[in-house]
């Protein structure tokens, strides 16, 4: 393997992990804010425990994404050398600021929500799980912001020696890409926020223990789950889908695996892409449906791959098409059962439609799974661009780490984080054994109690 | 004038991360130690629990502003300390997450396990951020592109060629790991009572007198290795106020621990960190990673910092920024004043 890959697979690696643990942070934060409002205007008990708990799953996360979140930071010095160099001066910003603005805020609330609860006011505790949640999202967006750059670069110069500046700041801050991308984004983390808390609320049902935190747990889950699936599908991804088409073009073309440009092209469902043949082999495909997505009519022309330089196609062209439509193909699945599991929750027959209870309970890995091709779509997409249309991945990574030290260290971090997996899923599980009620621990919590 | 500003700038968010995450980290090196029932356990947990990863947040924000005002320093400086650099990510993730975990499974083996793993890794990463600041002090191989990959060691000699650790680092990181366990103990003084309490301020006596002689040895082997330390001292005599506040913080220290004001003691601990960090960086200015392959490879201030557009706008959203997090650490502290309650331990124990 070339240094190039392996700094690549480093710089992959590390972020697929570390990106589980933030996405349930973030849309937990917002649906932890629901609980705790609930019961700061009813009084209710329960309504605090419930937050509570989420408060305690939360904190994992938290520190499973703070520890797997500073190798990131890092790596862009360690591993992407030549590229620091010459973005500091842009991309260095939006990362700093995300320490300065969120990390601040998120660890400092983050402390007093879970320790503090006695030393403050019950407004100033829902307070802190106010700070937390926007907290969470700051940092989300800063984030945005520095992988948007490099997507579509906007507002910079070049200096003579290579180096990039800032031209404005607020329009670097205000990247259309940016905007577009940190709402789907967002969506997409309430998704797996309340895909989890509805598979937990099934689960507690389907055990027949703590029912009354089951009903409070699914209730959230579906409202949350039926409003985000739909909204990760309209406008957020639709609006980002086009967004890409039009400054992305290559890339659009390969997600959908458009080798050659087609008046009224149709939508691949499904198929292998043969970069031998450059064609789709046993696909399944819908007329028209692919210019009416990207263009709003079904006569559009869209620029299949043939309309570029072969060294500009994204790499890796496969995996792009496969991320691609498991991400689509999931988010249909989303809508379709969450949009029957609120019908359901209406009709006030959800509790007991064991069938349904089983169907979100199974679906909880796949918001995970979506989150992450999605992520894999937008940035192998950019390839083989490490900053779109300026410089070449291959002119980024450190000239310096040699790719058997990158090796040893990437073979390091999968060790480390297999360990790491492996303990947040004891935990993960001892918490919802335990439950919300901690001093009515259920029977069947682990020997280690 | 902006670089002199940014290098400082730069220098008090390294100042905070070392006086802040410093004191979680003695306690981890103390607490296997010091720690004798389950309640002196608890209490120690519960002195650094609600702070510990605010206080890690100081290295990312530091770390980012290095990156947007240096970036070439940030470039050149972690992929030539890239093996180091991976072991420090290492020991800060299974430290954070023992520390964790202790909070969740806490019988038999397991906790004797999660402890020993978090008192290792601190322990390890105080040497290591030790020997950190001694590298860059002592310099490193840097070639004309700016780039440079050191070893984990050479043949233990400062050099042309020398390795992440020599003689000379590991006298840096003996000095960080003692300075950082007194300071932890200092801390653990002021937020645990009874017996503990007690440990700790008596712990603090010889690790002071250990602290002196490697502060005194460390002042001297800097001189030695890097002679040109002294230039800006000599240039502005009245900058000597700054090893004469080493050894006076650290007088402090001493005096204020054995009149057991825990507060005024502790407080002298920051600001030896201070003056000793303060120390280093003023002999470095204008360089921020001296080459020992002669001065011209240098990586200076001018060489390696943003254009003007970038500082200017950076420090706008910079004061903003750290007025606010300053504000959030105050009000963190103040909230969780006092000793600290070791029957609300972690965060299971709300809601009792």
């Amino acid at each position: 393997m070339t240094a190039e890959i392996i700094h690549r697979l480093h710089f992959a690696f590390t972020i697929t992990f570390h990106y589980l643990f933030p996405q349930l942070t973030m849309g937990l934060g917002l649906l932890i804010v629901v609980l705790k409002t609930v019961a700061l205007r009813t009084g209710s008990d329960t309504w605090d425990r419930a937050a509570r708990f989420w408060g305690r799953i939360f904190a994992i996360n938290f520190v499973f994404g703070v520890v797997t979140g500073i190798p990131m930071e890092f790596e862009f010095g360690t591993n992407w050398a030549r590229f620091s160099r010459v973005s500091g001066g842009v991309i260095g910003q939006p990362l700093a600021m995300e320490g300065v603005f969120s990390f601040f805020l998120e660890s400092a609330f983050l402390g007093l929500f879970l320790y503090g609860e006695k030393r403050i006011s019950k407004l100033m505790h829902w307070f802190s799980a106010v700070m937390v949640w926007l907290g969470s999202w700051i940092s989300g967006f800063f984030i945005i912001v520095t992988d948007a750059w490099m997507q579509h670069p906007v507002s910079y110069t070049r200096m003579p020696d290579g180096h990039f500046e800032v031209i404005s700041f607020w329009q670097l801050l205000m990247n259309p890409w940016g905007l577009l991308q940190y709402m789907h984004n967002m969506t997409g983390a309430v998704v797996t926020g309340s895909f989890v808390m509805a598979a937990v609320g099934a689960f507690y049902l389907l055990e027949g223990h703590r029912q009354d935190y089951g009903r409070i747990f699914l209730k959230v889950g579906v409202i949350a789950g039926v409003i985000s699936s739909i909204l990760i599908i309209f406008p957020t991804g639709d609006l980002a889908g086009k967004y890409v088409a039009k400054y992305q073009p290559a890339a659009i073309a390969a997600m959908e695996g458009l080798f050659k440009t087609e008046t009224g092209a149709g939508i691949v469902l499904m198929g292998q892409p043969n970069e031998e043949t450059g064609q789709i082999d046993n696909p399944i495909v819908v007329n028209d449906v692919l210019s009416f997505l990207i263009y709003g009519t079904t006569k559009a022309e869209v620029k299949g791959l043939d309309q570029f330089p072969q060294d500009q196609w994204p790499t890796a062209l496969p995996l792009l098409f496969y991320a691609y439509h498991i991400m689509a193909g999931l988010g249909t699945w989303f809508v379709l059962l969450m949009v029957v599991a609120a019908l359901l929750l209406w009709r006030g027959r959800l509790f007991t439609a064991r069938w349904a209870l089983w169907a979100l309970l199974l679906s909880f890995p796949l918001p995970y799974i979506a989150n992450t091709a999605g992520w894999m779509t937008a940035e192998l997409g950019r390839q083989p661009w490490l900053i779109y249309g300026l410089m070449r991945t291959s002119e980024g990574f450190s000239s310096t780490v040699s790719a058997s030290n990158g090796l040893f260290t990437l073979i390091g971090f999968m060790g480390l984080y297999a360990l790491l997996g492996l303990l947040f899923t004891v935990l993960i599980y001892r918490e919802i054994s335990t439950g919300p009620e901690l001093n009515k621990p259920a029977a069947n919590t682990v020997a280690a109690d | 004038m902006m670089g002199f500003l940014w290098f400082w700038l730069v220098a008090v968010m390294i100042v905070g991360y070392v006086v802040l995450d410093g004191f979680d980290l003695g306690v981890g090196v103390l607490h296997l130690f010091l720690v004798r029932t389950e309640s002196d356990r608890r209490a120690t947990l519960a002195s650094i629990g609600p702070v510990w990863d605010g206080n890690e947040v100081w290295l990312l924000a530091g770390g980012g502003t290095l990156y947007f005002a240096f970036p070439l320093l940030y470039a050149s400086a972690f992929s030539g300390f890239y093996l180091p650099l991976m072991i420090v990510l290492w020991l800060l993730i299974l430290r954070g997450v023992s520390l964790e975990l202790r909070n969740h499974i806490d019988v038999g083996v397991w906790r004797a396990l999660l402890d020993g793993v978090f008192g290792f890794a601190s322990a390890l990463l105080t040497i290591f951020y030790g020997a950190a600041l001694a590298n860059v002090i002592r310099g490193v191989p840097i070639n004309a592109d700016g780039y440079f990959f050191l070893p984990l060691w050479t043949n233990w000699q400062p050099g042309v060629l020398p390795g992440i650790l020599d003689w000379y680092t590991v006298i840096g990181g003996l000095v960080a790991l003692v300075a950082l366990t007194m300071h932890g103990a200092l801390w653990l003084s002021l937020k645990v009572s009874g017996d503990l309490e007690q440990r700790a301020r008596n712990v603090v006596s010889p690790l002071w007198f250990i602290l002196i002689a490697l502060t005194i040895v460390s002042l001297f082997a800097t001189i030695a290795v890097r002679p040109a330390s002294l230039d800006n001292y000599y240039h502005y005599p009245v900058t000597f106020f700054v090893p004469v506040g080493v050894i006076a913080s650290l007088a402090a220290v001493q005096l204020w621990n054995r009149k057991r004001q825990p507060l005024k003691a502790f407080l002298a601990s920051c600001l030896y960190l201070f003056f000793m960090l303060a120390g280093a960086c003023w002999g470095l200015y204008p360089v921020l990673l001296p080459a020992s392959t002669g001065a011209a490879n240098d990586i200076t201030l001018t060489r390696a910092i943003s254009g003007p557009h970038t500082l200017a706008v950076g420090l706008a959203w910079w004061l903003v920024g750290m007025a606010l997090a300053v504000g959030y650490v105050v009000f963190v502290y103040s909230r969780f004043k006092g000793k600290a309650d070791a029957h609300a331990g972690g965060p299971h124990a709300s809601g009792h």
